[in-house]
């Protein structure tokens, strides 16, 4: 009876628990502008890796779900989004507070987060074993074109050039790829040091690029003034809900869609359903971008609908949707799980339990969301002079706990210089972490390809378009490159001068 | 921060030193089992640090032709607080094993409040003081996370502490 495990974070009070626990903290995390939820994920993670599963995803899932909705807050309040999912929301969200209408502001974005939020774990459950059934026919090119698609997304789409995020995945392949090779045991960029021979520890690459590089970015904002603000009811009427509901359901269904796109996250996802709600939203009460509720519920209903959506592809092909699910991965292969069809197979309690756990996530996060706004207005007042040096330190001892090792601690701080240098300089990380963590699949994915193939590259490449799939894969990716080339952008002026 | 029209401090010269990191991984991917065969545990290496060689080398040759940003200088690329920041964490990170976690976190929550509020040393101390316990009692005590122990007989401490709160029952 796997299914049963829906209900274990349910009924288990330390279970319960950290559900509760994540979702508070990730509320606050995300709350507050420095903080992110991958720098928070990627430091736990460290932490947690010695639990039993089921309690580090606990932690892990309450933190997800609650930092993508946490960063909407200081978004309507501050106009700083505390999380890039929260981009949008800042658009119409600040306006509203200015207005004075900061509570309901916050009242109708806890709702439609908590609504969007169900929407993508109920398309999780439906698609995820459908997904999963249909990946188990898919053959080592797939899996291939796959994981390089989900690379070239990520950098195309998060970043000002795709050059620089093509940069980014190939150092993280290369990251990736250090240690003794997986079939042969040959040394592979060790220069001969014993140490290297396990790899690099990708926990302190993650630290390094989202937690340190991230907390040193934001100690040039060290002596900004942290600002105050007074909020009263924050619960929405039942009236507002009722008439934005059908706004927020076609939102959480973009949500859902970029979300499960290798990948893609929350932040994409948001801005896409703030675009489609001005589009869609004839006669708005408010002009979008002076205070429109549409424009506030659309990205936050979509931002949330995207992290049921960045599990589909997590948990059926071992592909994360966005860098928390990368990470949370890297934290599935630390405790001997392996994410991708054969997960749903061997292992099926464990997406019941993920499921049951984003739903109870979902519920604190909407309690959480409605209620404690004192102790909320306080935390976010912190000083950043007490608040980094703090995550710093954290980083360090994050990183020296996975393997007791400085030699760790050392990595870790190099990838936090050059994480910064590469934030600095107008790179994503986010791509080198996806690389790190899809280094393997492409590495055996392709040996098998083209081993299978009789080590003929005219071979695979007739296997590649004679296969129904392979091709729209490579389709896929072609495009994707393409679309990102001034030829591209050539053509479409052309066409739309030729048009005129 | 980052226009990509403009060329920052340093970004020149940053672009440089990718492409020649990427040239030298190259060459040591061509080193792990050279051109032998596509499945070889080297072709792999090579297609991704090959990647690397080819864009890092067009991100250079575009930022180079860049004009200089007049907006910002050294400064904001490098601000005195992430410098001093990173040297102090250096330091943290080479006294943490043979000093120990909790005198050498203590130091360095203390320096790092000190220059960056501008306070008082004894605020600071406070400060430190107090996130040092917090940090401790959710890592070290509920987490169970190990952290070297250097000078401080932590262990020892911990079980005297608890016999003490037990009423000495043990």
């Amino acid at each position: 009876m796997d299914w049963t495990h829906f209900f274990m974070s349910w009924i288990d009070p330390q279970l319960l628990m950290l559900v509760a626990l994540g979702t508070f903290a990730g509320i606050y995390v995300g709350a507050i502008p420095g903080l992110s939820v991958t720098m928070a994920v990627s430091i736990l993670i460290s932490f947690t890796f010695s639990w039993e599963m089921f309690d580090a995803l606990s932690l892990m899932i309450g933190i997800y779900m609650g930092g993508v909705y946490g960063g909407s807050r200081t978004a309507i309040l501050l106009n700083i989004p505390g999380a890039p999912s929260a981009i949008a929301t800042a658009l119409d969200g600040y306006p509203l507070a200015k207005k004075g209408l900061a509570g309901e502001a916050i009242g109708l974005s806890t709702t439609m987060s908590a609504l969007g939020g169900l929407v993508g774990i109920v398309v999780l459950g439906i698609g995820a074993p459908a997904v999963s059934e249909f990946a188990l026919r898919f053959q080592p090119r797939d899996y291939l074109l796959l994981a390089i698609l989900g690379i070239l997304l990520v950098g195309s789409l998060s970043g000002e050039s795709l050059v620089k995020g093509i940069f980014a995945g190939a150092l993280g392949l290369t990251i990736g790829c250090v240690g003794l090779d997986p079939l042969t045991a040959q040394e592979r960029f060790t220069f001969g040091q014993i140490e290297l021979w396990g790899g690099i520890s990708f926990i302190a690459v993650m630290i390094g690029l989202f937690g340190v590089s991230e907390a040193l970015m934001q100690l040039q904002h060290v002596d900004t003034a942290a600002v105050k603000q007074v909020i009263r009811r924050i619960v929405p009427e039942w009236r507002s809900v009722v008439k934005y509901l059908p706004l927020s359901l076609q939102s959480s269904a973009i949500g859902v869609i970029i979300g499960a796109l290798p990948g893609t996250g929350g932040d994409i996802a948001a801005l896409m359903a703030y675009d489609q709600a001005k589009r869609v939203t004839k006669n708005p009460e408010t002009p979008f971008g002076e205070g429109a509720k549409e424009g506030l519920i659309a990205p936050e209903a979509a931002n949330n609908a995207a992290v049921g959506g960045a599990f589909v592809p997590m948990l059926t092909l071992g592909i994360p949707g966005d860098a928390v699910t990368a990470i949370i991965i890297g934290a599935m292969f630390i405790h001997g799980l392996n994410p991708g069809p054969m997960l749903m197979i061997e292992r099926p309690e464990m997406f019941w339990f993920i499921l049951g756990a984003l739903v109870l996530a979902t519920f604190f996060m909407l309690v959480f969301g409605l209620t404690g706004i004192r102790l909320f207005v306080k935390i976010v007042e912190l000083p950043r002079a007490v608040l980094f040096p703090l995550i710093l330190l954290l980083s360090i001892v994050g990183a020296f706990a996975v393997n007791n090792s400085i030699i760790d601690v050392y990595f870790m701080l190099g990838f936090g210089v050059l994480g910064y240098f590469m934030k600095m300089y107008g790179y994503q990380v986010g791509p080198v972490i996806l690389g790190v963590i899809l280094s393997r699949l492409i590495d055996d994915n392709w040996r098998r390809a083209i081993i299978s193939e009789q080590e003929s590259l005219p071979r695979l490449f007739h296997g590649i378009f004679t296969s129904p799939l392979s091709a729209v894969l490579m389709i896929a990716v072609i495009l994707v490159f393409v679309s990102n080339t001034p030829l591209w952008a050539w053509g479409k002026r052309r066409l739309s001068r030729g048009r005129s | 921060m980052h226009d990509p029209a403009r060329r920052l401090p340093g970004e020149g010269v940053f672009s440089l030193l990718l492409t020649g990191i990427s040239l030298f991984l190259f060459y040591q991917a061509t080193q792990i089992s050279g051109f032998e065969a596509l499945s070889a545990p080297g072709s792999f290496p090579l297609f991704s640090t090959g990647c690397m060689v080819i864009t890092a080398a067009l991100v250079a040759l575009r930022t180079l032709r860049l004009p200089h940003s007049e907006e910002h200088g050294w400064q904001a690329i490098l601000p005195g607080f992430v410098i001093f920041m990173t040297v102090l964490m250096l330091f943290y990170a080479l006294a943490l094993k043979p000093v120990g976690f909790l005198p050498t976190s203590f130091v360095f929550l203390l320096i790092a409040t000190k220059v960056m509020m501008r306070t008082s040393i004894a605020r600071a101390a406070l400060i430190a003081a107090l996130s040092l316990i917090l940090v401790y009692v959710v890592f070290r005590l509920v987490f169970s996370v190990l952290m070297p122990e250097g000078i401080v007989p932590e262990r020892e401490l911990i079980s005297a502490m608890r016999r003490l709160l037990s009423g000495g029952a043990e």
